[in-house]
């Protein structure tokens, strides 16, 4: 075991694992997570905690990792690269272990500019492979960056990476998935999936470069609220295309919510089929209230126990 | 009444605007009394600096008697003139000058006519306006 | 070359306030190639804040010069007879230049006129663009001559981030994504092998601006 994480723990014993999201307040309400926590504990292996998404100021994703703990769920602490050099990086990882965090996502975060902070100077000390292994490096060789002496105790960190099979260049998008797995990542979230033919495709390459056989692949999925909230993603978040059908479907529907809620099963179970693809990442973004229901209407209770 | 008459400075190509003036000269068409024509071998000839520094020292109006567009002589002269031109109202808008104050006027040689209307129009148009009061005179 | 763009007008004129006569200083290198501040940007602008203070009836006397290279003591120092006759100086050269004028005429208040952009290439006329940021370890052989570090909003070293779309970056919309252009020329070289070798982080502390200013010293040319 790296990190005796639940969520490696799954993996290791081939369950298909199931991990969602939360994004800590917009202040430090500790009640806001204990809400979301209450939503999600039970219907997930390990939850992942958002490091300042979209640029917007929130609390850190340490804090809101060491809350969840205590309210006895697995987190998954995100961590990017865009605000902390690596001195303030490896300050942290050994704080978060030392709080009992044991899965981390390496990311190098949105821009700052699409957040409330726009005149911030940002950091990029590192990009996301090379954070990755520092985290690899750090838990495996116990050094820090570029130092030889060794330091005491253990960072047990389960490392995780994000990849986007619908950015471009396309055929890039394997290869650096491929470069995340060298550097030392153990599982993937993509982003979410709505073209599942171009996933198909991206998971073909990744067969073919036999990163699936090093690394755990989670399909990211995230529910439509609407017609209207698919139209505006499919315009205006680079890197994520929806097909007309889609939201056709949505727009057909008597209501949009459960339509949103039965395609996402439907893509759950579809990934599912792909050789290679080891869980799914669900990304209801504030509908946390919907995990317990898609997670049972996609077969995926209960949760296993895992030693 | 007011006793101010415009100076206004009008830069000529030697290709149209310059004709042009000639033939109104030779019909005895009526131009503004405080005109100084400055001719030029192609209107492209005019930097930004010469339309500034015209009104800088003394002028109250710059006109350019250029040819039309697909017509320069030298191909894209008076394309260039239209960026200069462009570029000299933006620094005038930051000074606080009218807009007014610069304007190109597309001619052919036997425009003699509209040469002299549009000058009398120019002065009209200026003597409304007053003097410019960023001339160092 | 170093580009440049004049700082607006209104900023000038309430530094300049306080004087009556001042020299206009350009320079003959980079800010004139990007026409932000040589004999002809200068003059220009003389002109206008010459106007701009006769309409407001507290005339500015300016007189103009333009050293060939305002950022070299020898060209510098040409201005000396000059700046003993004025009260301020605006200089519209780069940043360096302005701080050559500052260290030579310690007496002298000495203002920008241009604020300084970045290291670029003309990509058609009248557009400029950067490609270097002067990180001092230059890493474009890696990077099929395309420079990530100053061409990618986030610097990134292994690849193109999750923003890229049709080969623009969602950041600015109208720029190229690096690592397109990295994925594209690597392509048309045969060496798309090289970018599955992982860059290691930069060592940003060494070369770089990270530890203060840095300095080149050639002992043969030292006189």
């Amino acid at each position: 075991m790296k990190s005796g994480s639940n969520l490696e723990k799954v993996f290791v014993n081939g369950h298909f694992a199931v991990t969602a999201e939360l994004g800590p307040p917009k202040n430090n309400d500790v009640s806001v997570i204990q809400r979301k926590v209450d939503f999600l504990r039970g219907y997930v292996d390990a939850v992942n905690i958002t490091d300042n998404q979209t640029a917007i100021v929130r609390m850190s994703s340490i804090a809101t990792s060491a809350f969840v703990i205590q309210m006895g769920m697995e987190p998954v602490m995100q961590m990017v690269t865009r605000d902390r050099n690596r001195i303030a990086m490896q300050s942290d990882l050994f704080g978060a272990t030392a709080l009992g965090i044991k899965n981390i996502v390496c990311l190098t975060g949105d821009h700052h500019t699409f957040g409330n902070q726009v005149n911030a100077k940002n950091v990029h000390d590192l990009d996301s492979v090379q954070l990755i292994n520092l985290v690899k490096t750090m838990r495996d060789e116990k050094t820090l960056m570029g130092g030889e002496e060794k330091f005491e105790g253990d960072i047990k960190l389960f490392i995780g990476g994000a990849a986007n099979p619908f950015a471009d260049p396309f055929e890039f998008r394997a290869l650096r998935t491929a470069k995340k797995a060298a550097a030392g990542v153990d599982f993937i979230q993509t982003q979410c999936i709505y073209d599942m033919e171009r996933f198909k495709e991206w998971m073909k390459m990744i067969r073919d470069l036999g990163v699936h056989e090093k690394v755990h692949i989670m399909a990211g999925i995230t529910p439509l609220k609407s017609a209207g909230m698919a139209r505006y993603m499919a315009k205006n978040v680079a890197g994520i295309t929806i097909p007309d059908a889609i939201i056709d479907r949505m727009a057909k529907a008597a209501k949009g919510s459960e339509e949103g809620i039965k395609i996402c099963v439907e893509q759950i179970q579809e990934v599912r089929e792909i050789e290679g693809v080891h869980g799914v990442h669900i990304m209801a973004i504030e509908w946390e209230q919907m995990i317990s229901k898609i997670t049972e209407m996609a077969g995926l209770l209960p949760r296993p126990k895992v030693e | 009444m007011s006793t101010f008459e415009p100076k206004i400075v009008a830069f000529c190509c030697e290709q149209s605007g310059l004709p042009a003036a000639e033939m109104a000269k030779t019909l005895k068409l009526k131009i503004p009394d405080n005109l100084e024509l400055v001719p030029v071998p192609c209107s492209g000839r005019i930097e930004t600096l010469y339309l500034l520094k015209a009104l800088e020292s003394g002028a109250d109006g710059v006109v350019v008697f250029a040819c039309y567009e697909e017509n320069c002589r030298y191909l894209q002269g008076n394309v260039r003139l239209k960026g200069r031109v462009g570029y000299a109202k933006q620094i005038m808008a930051k000074i606080g000058l009218e807009q007014e104050r610069l304007e190109i006027f597309h001619v052919a040689t036997n425009s003699g006519v509209k040469f002299s209307e549009f000058l009398m129009q120019k002065a009209d148009q200026l003597r409304l306006l007053g003097p410019n009061l960023g001339k160092i005179a | 070359m170093i580009k440049a763009e004049q700082k607006p007008f209104e900023e000038i004129l309430e530094y300049l306030a306080p004087y009556n006569k001042i020299l206009l200083s350009g320079c003959g290198a980079c800010v004139t190639v990007c026409h932000a501040g040589g004999e002809k940007e200068g003059a220009l602008l003389a002109s206008a804040l010459r106007m701009a203070r006769q309409k407001t009836g507290k005339p500015l006397e300016i007189l103009e010069s333009t050293p060939a290279r305002q950022c070299e003591p020898e060209f510098a120092q040409e201005l000396s007879d000059t700046i003993g006759r004025v009260q301020a100086v605006l200089s519209v050269s780069c940043g360096v230049g302005v701080q050559t004028l500052a260290r030579h005429f310690p007496a002298t208040q000495i203002f920008p006129g241009v604020n300084t952009l970045f290291m670029g290439e003309t990509v058609e006329h009248g557009v400029w663009e950067e490609r270097c940021q002067a990180c001092g370890d230059c890493i474009l052989e890696k990077t099929a001559g395309i420079c990530p570090i100053a061409r990618c909003a986030k610097q990134l070293l292994n690849g193109p981030c999750g923003g890229s779309a049709n080969g623009k970056c969602e950041i600015k919309r109208e720029t190229d994504c690096a690592w397109q252009l990295i994925y594209d020329r690597s392509k048309s070289l045969g060496q798309l092998h090289r970018l599955t070798e992982i860059i290691p982080a930069k060592q940003w502390g060494v070369q770089s601006r990270d530890s203060g200013p840095r300095r080149i010293v050639r002992e043969d040319l030292k006189v």
